[in-house]
């Protein structure tokens, strides 16, 4: 959708042969404009070019500097860890001569919380995109639109703050209902079942076109059977359910933090759905009411197909904004360490919180553990915003070759 | 698309002339919203759920549920089907809407307690953990100072990388410019904070300053800037270029006087929604400015408060004076923020009729 300005202003380009400088494709630009003037570029025109060249490159510098800086102040601390960096849970980095700390809860927290807040935030934020695309009248879906927008406004650091004095206590009721009824979810035969039954609506209702895995019922049935398989297998306790509380206690849990990030990732999801699915041609949509479709029909034949990438690509931008989303997190979750399977439980951690919470009392060891982690960080982060706009970018070649 | 062929069966024998087939009748659905509401009000009182908000989640879906099982009943599985997901959808954006309603309630009820003079004026210098006094004012001051210098910086460099990218870039370099401005939007603010913590303060040995803040901000101002005027360059139409060059003036003084006077207000608005965007950042000041409980007017020497940081160390002291402070704090920060973002709207949408 961004990445091609140059295909916007090549017509723009009359004779301007470049040759200033350090003149990186010069020649590309001559197929617009027929003979290869030999203009004189006056030095105020090549100064200002190069001047905006270099602020390009300095761009790139800064980002080689990022990677560059945070690997080498994280050598020297990874340098003096006694421990395992990536399978050990605890953080000790400030132990004198003998520090000990290691990345593993830290990420599991990063993920998991990341990946219950896409959980909550992408249905409904698909939800709010089809519905300002699809069915609000188009002045009120853009009102609408802008609403939704405001929740981006919001400082993360507010929403920490609401998120701890307001949701967590407000969200035990929720919690401990969950941990009552449901704490067999989801590693049981009926757990397994309802998830495959979930996967396999969801899959009905985005069609991929080629490999069928079944109709969700059937998905239902062998995921059930398969969790319960590995359950036996496994021969798990009865409180490994995610719901379940084995201290008793539930409070400013993972849980919790998901929801504070499902509402900050919502708005970026949506406005990126929302973007998408205006984008899907009009005459896609009429030709399925025009063949007798209902409007969900028509969403589901026309509309999900034309925008999945496009979603999941939001998604995974959204991903990675909750995976590095800082203080709101680090006010919600009461930064112990230690993976733990139950998310109603007051645990928790990620590695942006931690570095938020540990950075003001550690010494350079320490902070050079804490710059360590923030290295993992920055790359998982990049990972999947690379992968999110390799997804736009293909995406982007497809629809251009379409119009 | 194979269940629209087998459609009309639905539809009863005894009225052909009908389009549409049966439909529900007018008081079906106040009818089941009554019931669904009745039904989660009681599973409220009987069984241990003690959040309103979960009433209003339970109606909703008890709602979707009996409107669409009365529908397939009368109207046949497509039309439920259609009227299910519509009550999904809708209920999705009533959904979002919870948390935006309630962080604002929350945040001007709770803020509007310390909402005064005092804590406009006053620092929290000498404020001791049991006192109620001290204010933001020092913070406010940081706050302001900070983005100044960051958006002096990031705004001229990130307009001229747009300029380079839309009207000069071609090939390879401004690809990967262009890709890593993508890639420094989605960069975790924490990490803008690490680098110039381990650049600027360790490497370089600078103190702690509002300054070191300020360029961590720049880092998370500069992609946004960047693309946002990128687009805005995009629009503006091929034909003004052409006819300044025609008239023979050279390409920079076009760029200058004729696309950027163009774009200028979308870039702005653009520019605001960053601002906006980077006066909330509480991460990396955490680590660069160190905050300051003492007025401090000068971001280049001394420790500096800032807005956001202040709620954050505000918010966790035990006190309940403390917290009061955080809520107004964070009322004056969703102010000004919002007041940002009133203004770059309002340019916006000045410019677009």
């Amino acid at each position: 959708m961004t990445t091609e300005p140059a295909a916007q202003t090549a017509g723009s380009a009359p004779s301007e042969p470049g040759g200033t400088g350090g003149g990186e494709s010069p020649p590309s630009t001559s197929t617009s404009t027929g003979p290869r003037s030999k203009a004189k570029v006056s030095f105020a025109d090549a100064t200002f070019k190069n001047v905006t060249r270099l602020c390009g490159f300095l761009l790139l510098a800064l980002m080689a500097a990022i990677a560059l800086f945070l690997v080498l102040k994280a050598t020297d601390a990874l340098g003096d860890n006694k421990a395992n960096f990536f399978t050990t849970e605890t953080w000790f980095p400030n132990e004198s001569g003998n520090p000990r700390f290691g990345i593993a809860a830290l990420l599991f927290g990063t993920v998991v919380t990341a990946a219950v807040a896409m959980i909550i935030a992408v249905p409904v934020a698909v939800g709010i995109a089809l519905y300002i695309t699809n069915y609000a009248p188009r002045r009120v879906g853009d009102a609408l639109g802008y609403i939704v927008d405001l929740l981006a406004a919001v400082p993360s650091v507010i929403y920490g703050l609401w998120g701890l004095a307001i949701l967590a206590p407000h969200m035990n009721g929720t919690q401990l209902w969950l941990s009552q009824y449901l704490p067999w979810f989801p590693w049981t035969p009926l757990g397994g079942a309802i998830l495959g039954l979930a996967f396999g609506l969801i899959r009905r209702a985005a069609p991929t076109g080629s490999s069928s895995v079944g109709t969700p019922i059937t998905l239902g049935v062998v995921l059930g059977v398969v969790v319960s398989l590995i359950a036996g297998i496994a021969d798990a306790p009865d409180d490994i359910g995610i719901f379940s509380t084995p201290s008793g206690q539930v409070g400013r849990s993972i849980f919790v933090a998901g929801i504070v990030l499902a509402i900050m990732v919502l708005p970026i999801v949506a406005a990126i759905s929302r973007e998408v699915f205006k984008q899907v041609p009009i005459a896609h949509k009429e030709a399925a009411f025009a063949l007798g479709a209902t409007r969900w029909e028509m969403i589901r034949t026309a509309v999900l197909p034309y925008g999945k990438p496009g979603v999941i690509s939001a998604s995974m931008l959204g991903l990675g904004r909750a995976m590095g989303e800082t203080i709101a997190v680090a006010l919600v979750l009461p930064a112990s360490f230690g993976i733990s399977v139950h998310f109603l439980e007051p645990a928790g951690n990620t590695i942006a919180a931690n570095i938020a919470n540990g950075f003001g009392d550690s010494n350079d060891t320490g902070r050079g553990a804490l710059i360590a982690s923030g290295l993992v960080l920055f790359i998982v982060t990049m990972l999947v915003n690379i992968a999110a706009r390799a997804i736009i970018a293909r995406r982007a070649e497809f629809s251009g070759a379409a119009s | 698309m194979s269940t629209l062929t087998a459609a009309p069966e639905g539809a009863p024998v005894t009225d052909k002339l009908r389009l549409h087939g049966n439909k529900l009748p007018a008081f079906a659905l106040p009818v089941i919203a009554v019931v669904s509401v009745g039904v989660s009000l009681l599973l409220y009182f009987a069984t241990p759920m003690d959040s309103e908000i979960q009433i209003l989640l339970l109606s909703l879906l008890l709602f979707a549920a009996g409107q669409t099982i009365a529908s397939s009943l009368i109207e046949g599985g497509r039309r439920a089907r259609d009227r299910f997901a519509t009550t999904l959808l809708i209920g999705a954006f009533l959904l979002a809407m919870v948390p935006l309603v309630a962080v604002l309630v929350t945040v001007i009820s709770k803020g509007a307690a310390r909402f005064d003079y005092d804590f406009f004026t006053h620092s929290m210098r000498g404020v001791s953990a049991r006192d109620h006094g001290g204010g933001a004012y020092a913070a406010i001051i940081g706050t302001l100072e900070q983005i100044a210098l960051a958006s002096l910086i990031a705004v001229p460099f990130g307009v001229l990388v747009s300029i380079y990218l839309v009207e000069y870039g071609r090939g390879r370099i401004s690809r990967t410019i262009s890709f890593f401005v993508d890639v420094l939007t989605g960069l975790p603010s924490i990490i803008a904070g690490l680098f110039i913590y381990a650049f600027y303060l360790i490497v370089l040995g600078a103190p702690q300053t509002g300054f070191a803040g300020s360029l961590a901000l720049i880092i998370l101002m500069i992609p946004t800037v960047v693309r946002s005027s990128e687009e805005m360059l995009k629009l503006v139409p091929n034909e003004l270029r052409e006819a300044s060059f025609a008239l023979g003036v050279e390409r920079w003084r076009t760029i200058l006087k004729v696309v950027i006077p163009t774009a200028l207000p979308g870039i702005v608005t653009g520019v605001m929604l960053a601002i906006a965007r980077v006066a909330g950042e509480t991460a990396p000041l955490l680590l660069t400015i160190f905050g300051n409980d003492s007025i401090n007017n000068d971001p280049f020497s001394g420790h500096q408060s800032a807005l956001p940081l202040y709620i954050f160390t505000e918010a966790q002291k035990p006190q309940s004076w403390a917290v009061d402070r955080a809520w107004s704090a964070a009322l004056t920060l969703i102010i000004i923020v919002m007041l940002l973002n009133l203004i770059a709207r309002f340019i916006a949408r000045r410019t677009k009729v």
